[in-house]
């Protein structure tokens, strides 16, 4: 399934990378997914926690290219 | 638990006491954390966290003079706190902004709309209106209804997770 949105929070520190996913998350339909590129470390955890709270799935979290990469699934 | 308890979102209450910048940073990052989180939000704003949402523009609030001296003497809105330690006259939030700046860290201001985007509600404290002469039009838009202790412990005890900040 492809990309329906990109969120790059790149040197953003926390909370923005969360906030800026959400933002985007919230613009996108069910079963959609949303790629979030972050250089801040916290926010490993954090989008694990994101997920876990607002219900929609944690799909990919991983690193790429030097940076942290996230897909997230809207619920 | 039942599906129905896993479904529903969690709630934060947090209790806005303080006016100094980095317990107002604080405020900030967690309700708008907690907004993101799709979390109930509501953060009940009292005595000095009540400056914080006064207009950046309004420089002098109150009716008699004490609670105009008071506004002259630090100045009110949610640009303008001073920091609790090293503020410096002023030099102290300054430098803040500038580390801020460099590490790509949002300001409590910029936060603080990104909660009323997110649906966090902002509930001023009646008395410290009253006691601090501040009128409805010297805070900001979109606030709920101002409200008393009362409402602030109902909705503690009521709450996932309570702060007092």
């Amino acid at each position: 399934m492809e990309i329906k949105l990109k969120v790059d929070a790149s040197g953003l520190s926390c909370p923005l990378p969360i906030l800026k996913a959400s933002q985007g998350v919230k613009t996108v339909g069910s079963g959609e997914l949303v790629e979030v590129i972050a250089t801040d470390p916290g926010s490993v955890k954090d989008f694990a926690a994101w997920a876990t709270s607002t219900g929609h799935t944690l799909v990919e979290s991983g690193v790429a290219d030097g940076k942290f990469r996230f897909v997230i699934r809207h619920k | 638990m039942t599906a129905e308890a896993l479904d529903k979102p969690k709630k934060l209450v947090i209790i806005c006491y303080s006016g100094e910048l980095e317990k107002t940073w604080a405020t900030m990052i967690l309700a708008s954390t907690a907004g993101a989180m799709e979390m109930e939000t509501t953060v009940f704003v009292t005595f000095w966290g009540l400056q914080t949402f006064v207009k950046d523009k309004k420089r002098i609030t109150g009716e008699n003079w004490m609670q105009k001296m008071m506004s002259f003497m630090q100045r009110p809105g949610a640009s303008h706190r001073p920091l609790s330690k090293m503020n410096f006259m002023g030099m102290g939030p300054w430098m803040m902004f500038k580390l801020a700046k460099k590490y790509n860290v949002s300001k409590p201001k910029e936060l603080l709309e990104m909660c009323q985007q997110m649906g966090v509600t902002f509930l001023p404290c009646q008395m410290t209106m009253d006691m601090f002469g501040l009128k409805r039009e010297d805070l900001i838009d979109g606030m709920g209804e101002p409200v008393g202790a009362a409402t602030a412990l109902q909705l503690m005890t009521e709450a996932d997770s309570t702060l007092f900040i």
